[in-house]
């Protein structure tokens, strides 16, 4: 690695590798919640974001207006998230994590396969909102407008994620239940709405997960967004996996390093872009097996 | 009538028999004690009442109801508060909103406002602190909070699990003092407790409880008669 490699990353490299900081910020966020709460590493949320997309392929597919293939986006997303908790998460609480792990896997390839068998390998186009891939000029540099898109939708959700957590009861809730939830059941608290509310946020963001990955990337196939999960999960464990703030922060982190790095290295290395990553994932683990932002006292032993 | 009742309880968590054949009754506006050597299955039968423990027989009933097989957020919103061993308070939360996630147990949707003002006057230094992260209070502290926190529940019926543990002399005496105050506002206190002799002098009743068996039940006139407690404590 030479000097000249740090001299290719111009603005919009960095405005690119920002978006894509803040979808995983959005994709740590979705997986760190339902952690919280069901102690629950979610693998299958991948699958989500999957779904959402082969539902905004749908949309265009029909030549339904733009938002009401978000509508449907956001519908496929929540109803399969509900159904995911009614069905598996919950007859499967108070199992250990080996167990919830094992069986996210599962419904991961599960989920994985009915796109395969209902839309094939060759996937479809998710086209309405392609034009959102046009830069913009700002200042004689050429800046995609997803990634601004993609930039404030991060910064609006996670306002109103944290307005959530810290201004309503089902958000204070859900922080102590992520705390301990056997005090919070005892002082009342329900656990089943906790649960689902964690579990419909974390979809909603993996709905809007959806509607930007698939501007920059409208080829929808049934393994859309499963290498990103793979990466996010790697940047939630960076961060630190049992608390919200340094969950997003790691899955910023690694989404920017990737980003950063994928504009940097010459279009013949960008194969070697997850090793570079993985290998940096894993030198920060040898350092700081806490987490990359959990301050040590702080952390929880399961 | 009583407010509490169980009714030959029965705990058992797998091959261990925790609680056998318990009977007791707290009527509102009097403090029952439960006391006993460590294992004698004080925290099972709390456990059990709020749902949290295997109930293999017997009864445990609010009123008239039975609260067997619900679920511990349904019993907390049935009327019966725990303040559980160990205090548990959410050391990351401020205090104010450790005592706002004591208002998920209330029955009623109004007068939540009032409820807080009412233990604020109980412990001041829950009002005090009320931005503090409460990991920042003392232990004497955050006992009281932890009681103000199951208190705004408004519950019928009150469980404390070694509220004393761990506490400073002087901090213990502010603790039973809010427990006398509790009583006199009606509600039914059932108190865990080591401090024998003190809960003796303070309740109405005492069980002294071992191998999960009533043993002896004793007046606060029996707080000086040790002989008849050793005994019960090594039977």
């Amino acid at each position: 690695m030479t000097l000249a490699f740090f001299l290719t990353i111009d603005w919009q490299t960095l405005v690119d590798a920002l978006a894509l900081g803040g979808i995983y910020a959005l994709m740590a966020v979705g997986i760190g919640l339902v952690f919280g709460v069901l102690r629950l590493v979610n693998f299958a949320y991948g699958q989500l974001v999957m779904a959402g997309a082969f539902a905004l392929a749908l949309g265009s597919q029909w030549n339904w207006p733009t938002w009401l293939s978000i509508v449907l986006c956001f519908v496929v997303v929540l109803v399969l998230s509900a159904l995911l908790d009614r069905i598996v998460f919950r007859p499967l609480r108070g199992q250990s994590p080996a167990v919830m792990l094992v069986t996210t896997f599962a419904i991961a390839f599960l989920l994985q396969s009915i796109a395969l068998i209902w839309f094939g390998p060759l996937g479809k186009i998710a086209s309405s909102l392609a034009p959102l891939n046009q830069p913009w000029s700002i200042g004689g540099v050429d800046i995609r407008k997803i990634s601004i898109v993609a930039i404030v939708v991060t910064i609006v959700c996670l306002a109103l994620l944290q307005l959530l957590l810290t201004r309503t009861t089902v958000g204070l809730q859900m922080r102590a239940a992520s705390l301990d939830f056997q005090t919070a059941r005892l002082l009342g608290v329900r656990a089943n709405r906790v649960i689902a509310g964690a579990v419909l946020v974390s979809g909603a963001l993996a709905a809007v997960v959806a509607v930007i990955l698939t501007v920059q990337n409208p080829l929808v196939t049934p393994d859309f967004a499963l290498q990103d999960t793979i990466v996010v999960l790697a940047g939630v464990v960076l961060g630190g996996l049992n608390r919200p703030i340094p969950a997003t922060l790691g899955g910023f982190s690694i989404g920017f390093a990737t980003g950063l790095l994928g504009g940097a290295l010459p279009t013949a290395q960008s194969q070697y872009l997850p090793t570079f990553i993985f290998v940096a994932v894993i030198l920060v683990l040898l350092v700081r097996p806490d987490g990359l932002f959990v301050r040590r006292a702080a952390t929880e032993r399961l | 009538m009583s407010v509490l009742t169980l009714d030959a309880l029965e705990v058992r968590y797998r091959a261990v028999q925790a609680v056998r054949g318990l009977s007791l009754e707290v009527h509102p506006g009097e403090i029952v004690g439960l006391i006993g050597p460590n294992g004698a299955g004080k925290s099972s039968t709390l456990h059990a009442i709020m749902g949290a423990a295997p109930i293999v027989g017997g009864d445990v009933r609010l009123d008239d109801r039975s609260l067997v097989g619900l679920s511990p957020e349904n019993v907390a919103r049935s009327g019966v508060a725990l303040v559980p061993e160990g205090r548990r308070i959410f050391a990351e939360l401020t205090v104010a909103e450790n005592l706002t996630l004591g208002l998920a147990g209330r029955r009623s949707r109004t007068g939540a406002s009032d409820a807080i003002d009412r233990v604020h006057e109980l412990f001041p230094v829950v009002h005090e602190f009320r931005g503090r992260s409460a990991g920042a209070l003392s232990g004497g502290q955050q006992q009281q909070l932890a009681i103000a926190r199951a208190l705004v529940a408004e519950p019928d019926v009150l469980l404390l699990d070694e509220p004393s543990l761990g506490l400073a002399p002087r901090v213990v005496d502010v603790v039973f003092e809010a427990l006398a105050a509790i009583r006199d506002r009606g509600i039914a206190v059932l108190l865990v407790e080591q401090r024998a002799q003190r809960t003796i002098a303070l309740a109405d009743r005492s069980h002294v409880l071992a191998g999960g068996e009533l043993r002896l039940t004793l007046g606060p006139e029996d707080a000086d008669d040790t002989d008849r407690l050793v005994q019960a404590y090594l039977a």
